[in-house]
Order: C-alpha cells, then structure tokens, then sequence
C-alpha cells in the first residue's frame, strides 16, 4: 500500500503561481477568516483566489477547468509554526524538501521552521541559505525563525533587527529555554524595538535536568526521572512577568497543563501582547501513552496527565489558546530505540497533524471551525502572514479534506525522512484528498505515487 | 589684561546672552551636577568659557587668576583628554597642579574614599577635580572636604563640565540654543553626558531627544526630559545638532546589542541617517570615538563635524569653571 498519492516535485512547479483558471464546486467551505462553513466553490485564478461562494456551488464559469470535490471541505491550507527539521547539519533526519512534502502531504501549505540546526540559525547568512534551500526544494512555503541568542547558548541576544530585515519570521530559542532572567529580559526588551516576536519554550533548565517524562505516578511506577509541570509554569510565570516590564510581543511556544493555560488566562486579561500554542500530542496523547517504555511517545515538553489534555482542548474551544502546532521533530530510529531515558525526544507530526485533530472534531470535543482557526488564520495573525484565509484576492493554498476518510497510519507510508511517529498503527478519520500552493497541486491523494 | 580686551567675535550673534544680565558670579562652592542649574548661571559661565577661548587663541595665553592655588586632579578611573584639559586650564590660569591617578583596584570602598579625601584635605587644597566610576561618589567626597570640589564625572550619573563645554561648542556654531533641536543618541544607560547633557540643554530651551535601543534606555526615560526614540531615523529628523555617544566595547557583544554591525546599521550615525537631520546640522562626539561603531569614519570628519572644537572648548570650559568657583574662595 505504498502509492497512495502523489506529490508534485519542486522542478515542475518551480516557485511559480500556478497559470490558469480552475473552479472546485460542489464543496463545503470552511473558512474561519470569514467564519464561513457553507456549500460553495472556489474559482482560482492564476494562483490567487479569484472568487469564493455559494453561487459556485453548481456552476463553474465557462472554460475553466473543474474540480468536482463531491461535497468534501475546503479549507486555508495550515500554517505549522513548529517544525523541526535537520537541515543544515543533520539532512539524515529530514531536509526542507523532505518536510516540505510531509507538510503537503499533511495539508500544511506554510511551516515555519525552527533554529535548531547545525549551525544555528543565528546568522543573517544562514536564514539566507534557509530561504534559498527552500526556494529551491520545497514544495510549500517556508519561513524560518531566527534564534533569539547566538548559539542557542542564552547568553546573547542575536542580531534581531538585521535578522528581521533578512526575512526571521520571529525569534526563538528553539528547544532550549533561557535559564538567565536578563537575558530574556533583554531579548523581550531589544526585540520590541524591530517589532519582533518573542517565542519561548518555556521549561526551567534546572528543574528538567534529565528528566524523561512527566513527574507523578506512571514516572514513579516506570521508576523514571520526572519533571514537574510546575517547571514550565515557573518560567512561564517569570516570561510573562518580564512582558508586562517591556511589552515586548510575546509567544508561549507550547503550553502542556492547566497551570499554564491558567497563567496565559491572566497576562490575556490584563492585554499583554502574549499568545500561546499547544502541540497536537498535548491535545490527543497523555502519559499514559508511554505504556511500556515507548520511546515515540517521549516528547517535550512531556505528556501530561490526561486532565490536562482535556484543559488544552478546553483552552483551545475558549481561545485562549491560539495555535496548534504539530512540533514536527523527526529523529534517528537509532536515537529513539533506546532505553527511555536516553532516547532522543521529539516526534514527527506534518502528515498526522489534520488527522490528529480530525479526533476531537469526530469525539465532539472541538467544533470544525476552532480547530482551523487555531491552524489557518491566528497562526497567519501571529506571524503576519497574508495566508490561512479563503477570500477572494488571497494566495491559493487551499486544502481539499474528507473529514469521514477511516485510515490507518503505517510509519513506512510516512514522506518525511524519519518516522518516529507516536500515531503508528493509530486509527484515524479524516484525510487530506488534495493540497494547492499558490494554485498549484502540491498533492494529491488517490492517484498513484511516481518513483 | 590685555586678554580681557580681546573682541568677541564669534559670540556677537548671540542672543542667549540677555539672560546673564543680573548674575554677576557663579554662587555654588563645588560643581557637582547639572541638575538644578538655571540658565543665568550657565550662560555666566559661557561667558567667561567664551572669554578663555578666545584668550586660547592667542599667543599670551595665561593669565594669574589661580596664582598660589593648589589645584588637585583626582582621578580613579582612567582618563587622558579631561584630565589633560582640567590640567592645561589650571595651569593656564597660573595654578599649582598635581595630578593623582588613583586606581581602581586599591580604591574600591567608600570608606577609602573618604579616607583618600581626608588625606588630600589635610595638604590644604583649593580645588578639586574628582572623576570616580561610582556614581554619587564625587558628592560624598565634597562633604568631607574644605576646599571647591568639581565633579570630572561619577559613574554614569553627571559630567557637567563637558555638557558645558558641549553648550558652548553649539553656541559659538549656532549663535544660540534656545529653540534648537539635539538629538543625543547612543548608550543613554550609562552615559553621564547624556544627563548632564539634557539638563544643560532643557535649562537654555532646546528641545531633546534621546536615540537607543530599549537595551540602552534606563527606566523612565521618558521622564528625563527628553522625547524617546528607539529607531535613529526617526529621531534625526530635523535635528540642529546630533551629539553621539561612546558605546563601550563590553557592551556590543550581545550583553546589550548584538554586534558591532548591527549597532552601526541601525544606531550609527552614517551620512544616510545625517541626511535625515538638517542640513547645517552639527555633528558632536565626547570622545574617544569607535569609528564604524557609532559614527563612520566620513561623519565623524565631516565638515559640519565640531569634535575638534569640542576639545577645544573644553579647555575654555575648565578655565572659567575654576575660575568662577575660585571667586567664591577664601581670599
């Protein structure tokens, strides 16, 4: 079962807006943006949305092509701002390209990815190499952050303005959280100046130190080192501090537990310039997962307990939760396949994002339209980004999605370089049927795969 | 003194001088701060700086105001351009000049301070010049002492005599402060200059603006009496005169900027951003500069730059400080 769709390479679509006019009718739109969910169709005009309705519902405009998406949901392509990737320095593990067509595959048309490379993206050269690697390989749009101190190290702040200006989408520190209160103080206070976002996984270095999961009762019973979530509300609590000193913009990268979403609630309330996102293991997977020592499931920050799970869904049907990233993360089956401790975290997630969170829209625990907001329109609101809307005059990136599709994930089947997949062998509902960049199809499920 | 009779050329275009005309003498013992001080006293000292410049110029260049006072450059932080100008002015003004560089390490507490002060005080000096890192420093000094004590600059807290050495550069150019437009831009944080600098020139009505990255903008700054800019484009614009500020070199590596290149881009004053100010703009620098830090080398040689002028004006500056405070003296 290896050919179930196909991805179109970057040589044939080359950068380009798709020439030419084509209408998808006979479709349910669902649109955020506009809070549209509605029958209609979409008209697509040299890669830009040249109109959008009910009234393209049945009929097509003469002499276009037509697509007839037999009631399926069309959608703003997602916006993933958090996808690892191994390129510079660790292509083995994925490289744009490769990311680019799990992101397509998945019905990710934008991804962000983050510094944490070899080198670091700490340079203004290297966001360069970034954005000339992706010009010329990927399939889907990338934009990159930048590290918010050089080296990762968070000890000093990088050049934030003349990383702006080089195309950083916003600034981050990637895995690593900045243990020095002056030092993020300074990055809060010198970013704001360039207007730049400030995003942050929050979890202090000192209270996770080699810790392999969530401190509590299955870390105790599994006799592993845990880590309290109290380590990430610490410096959680201490950021946001910080934000109501300098006013600097402000995103908590992934948020895990109620304590968090509690602390967000409140810097909200008071109007600091402070998001937040959740990865979707947090929203569909718990500690529990992790079973018998199973290594894919080791993440960060680390599973909770399920009450927690349930408050980030909680958070996400309130809004006070923004976005939802997949926190993609692909790594070595050598580097996971070790005793729990010493496994690598991380777990790659573009192809099983929509899918994954497909699960709470079919369990009633989320409507449609929260799920694709917190994946199309606050992600392009975040990062100011003219996409992950369906109006007319925007950028084509449009999915095409059976929400009812049953299917069952095999890590083999996976387009991304590694498959340490926490969904493997998980049923799921819903699929990604086709996916358009810029008017072009990036992807398309059902046709079979060229070799 | 045929000094004294010297024409004031340059200083006939002033119209800040009506102020001056019911202060006869500078009242203060030391000069410690630029806060507080109103225009007539400044404008009195700017007189008599204006008087020694002049006088500088010329090949008799001393005069006996100072003769049998004991002046004393006390100095605990490194220094070669206002040492050398407090010494040149006290001996131009036919005082005995002993310089005394006292460094940091064997002078740390503030009880060797005013141990240090109690031991000068004894050898009967007149005046005092004191510079110290810590801010504070030269005023706790003063109180401890019989004779004038002038502050050479504390910490990052006041440097008065180079705000007036900076005010007198301007008017000589300018002909006037009042209603001018300084742009003071670069590390306000832990700039003295820059403090003294926006009193001295509130008191004689410019308005001001500070230019830093958040990094290097103190708390409050807004409250100084200065309008804040963060982007240098914006805070040029119009300006009469753009004073830069020394960057020191620990603080480029990413503590509180960066870099050197990201400095210079958005916070160097390179002949994009001059053109942004008006076209006779001046263009000022305390010293010493970091060329390709906060200014290019083509600005900071420009024809409208008075860096050199600077210096010399703070020659003229000292002289009249030491001067006006020799006055108020036991005779």
């Amino acid at each position: 079962m290896m050919n179930v769709g196909t991805i179109t390479p970057r040589n044939s679509v080359n950068g380009r807006a798709h020439i030419g006019s084509t209408a998808f009718i006979n479709a349910r739109l669902v649109d955020p943006s506009s809070n549209r969910d509605e029958p209609g169709g979409i008209l697509i005009k040299d890669g830009v949305i040249a109109d959008i309705g009910p009234h393209l519902r049945r009929n097509a405009p003469e002499g276009v092509e037509v697509v007839d998406c037999k009631g399926h949901v069309l959608a703003p392509g997602l916006i993933d701002t958090q996808v690892f990737t191994g390129e510079p320095g660790n292509e083995h593990r994925e490289t744009l390209k490769t990311a680019s067509h799990a992101a397509a595959v998945g019905g990710v048309t934008t991804i962000v990815v983050m510094p944490d490379t070899n080198p670091v993206i700490d340079q203004v050269a290297l966001v360069d190499f970034i954005q000339r690697r992706a010009r010329d390989n990927a399939i889907v749009h990338v934009h990159t952050m930048a590290a918010m101190t050089k080296g990762l190290r968070g000890e000093e702040i990088t050049e934030i303005g003349l990383l702006r200006r080089a195309g950083a989408i916003a600034f981050s520190n990637g895995k690593s959280s900045i243990a020095n209160t002056r030092v993020m103080r300074n990055a809060l206070l010198y970013g704001r100046d360039f207007d730049a976002l400030i995003a942050h996984h929050t979890e202090d270095p000192y209270l996770s130190q080699n810790a392999a999961m969530n401190a509590g009762e299955v870390a105790t019973r599994l006799a592993l080192p845990g880590v309290s979530k109290a380590a990430e509300t610490i410096l959680l609590e201490r950021d946001l501090r910080l934000v109501e000193m300098t006013k600097g913009r402000y995103h908590a990268a992934t948020i895990s537990c109620a304590e968090s979403l509690e602390v967000v609630r409140a810097a909200k309330a008071q109007n600091l310039p402070v998001t937040c996102g959740v990865s979707i293991n947090h929203l569909t997977l718990n500690e529990n997962d992790i079973g018998p020592y199973r290594t894919f499931f080791k993440v960060r920050p680390p599973l909770r307990r399920d009450e927690d799970r349930v408050a980030m869904i909680r958070g996400l049907a309130s809004g006070e939760i923004d976005i939802i990233v997949s926190s993609h993360d692909p790594q070595d089956t050598d580097d996971k396949r070790r005793p729990f401790a010493e496994a690598t975290d991380g777990a790659v997630g573009l192809e099983t994002l929509l899918p994954a969170a497909l699960r709470l829209y079919h369990s009633n625990e989320l409507a449609l339209s929260a799920i694709f907001r917190a994946l199309t329109s606050n992600p392009a609101k975040l990062l100011g980004l003219q996409a992950g809307q369906l109006v007319k005059g925007a950028i084509a990136d449009i999915i095409l999605v059976d929400l009812g599709q049953p299917w069952v994930v095999n890590k083999d089947e996976l387009h991304s370089r590694s498959k340490n997949s926490p969904f493997d062998e998980s049923k799921m509902q819903g699929r990604v049927l086709r996916t358009l960049v810029a008017g072009n199809t990036v992807y398309q499920y059902g046709v079979a795969e060229r070799t | 003194m045929p000094e004294a009779e010297t024409p004031r050329i340059e200083t006939t275009l002033m119209t800040s001088a009506t102020a001056t005309v019911d202060v006869l003498h500078f009242t203060h013992r030391h000069l410690l701060t630029c806060e507080g001080l109103s225009a007539a006293e400044i404008n009195f000292l700017l007189d008599l700086a204006d008087t020694a410049a002049d006088a500088n110029r010329q090949t008799g260049k001393k005069r006996d105001v100072l003769r049998g006072r004991t002046l004393i450059n006390l100095f605990f932080e490194a220094s070669t351009r206002t040492q050398a100008s407090f010494e040149l002015a006290g001996k131009r003004l036919c005082a005995d000049v002993l310089n005394m560089n006292v460094s940091t390490s064997s002078v740390q507490k503030g009880e060797t301070l005013l141990d240090t002060a109690m031991t000068l005080n004894a050898m009967r000096p007149d005046i005092i010049v004191v510079r110290h890192h810590s801010a504070g420093a030269v005023e706790l000094l003063s109180q401890k002492v019989d004779c004038s004590v002038v502050n050479a600059g504390d910490g990052a807290h006041q440097h008065p005599t180079q705000a007036l050495l900076d005010a007198l550069t301007v008017r000589r150019a300018k002909g006037r402060i009042s209603g001018l437009l300084v742009a003071i831009c670069g590390d306000i944080l832990h700039s003295r200059v820059a403090r003294s600098n926006i009193n001295v020139l509130n008191a004689l009505g410019a308005r001001v603006r500070i230019i830093a990255p958040s990094t290097l903008l103190p708390a409050a700054s807004e409250r100084l009496g200065a309008e804040v800019f963060t982007d240098m484009w914006k805070g040029v614009e119009g300006a009469d005169v753009i004073m830069m500020l020394r960057l020191q070199r620990e603080r480029m590596q990413g503590s509180y900027v960066p870099s050197t290149r990201e400095y210079f881009h958005f916070f160097g004053l390179d002949d994009e951003k001059l053109a942004r100010a008006k076209p006779d703009a001046l263009i000022m620098h305390p010293g010493p500069m970091n060329r390709g830090v906060e200014i290019a080398s083509t600005v900071a040689d420009h024809s409208r730059s008075v860096i050199h002028d600077q210096v010399e004006m703070g020659v003229a500056v000292r002289m009249a400080v030491l001067e006006a405070l020799a006055r108020n003296l036991p005779q």
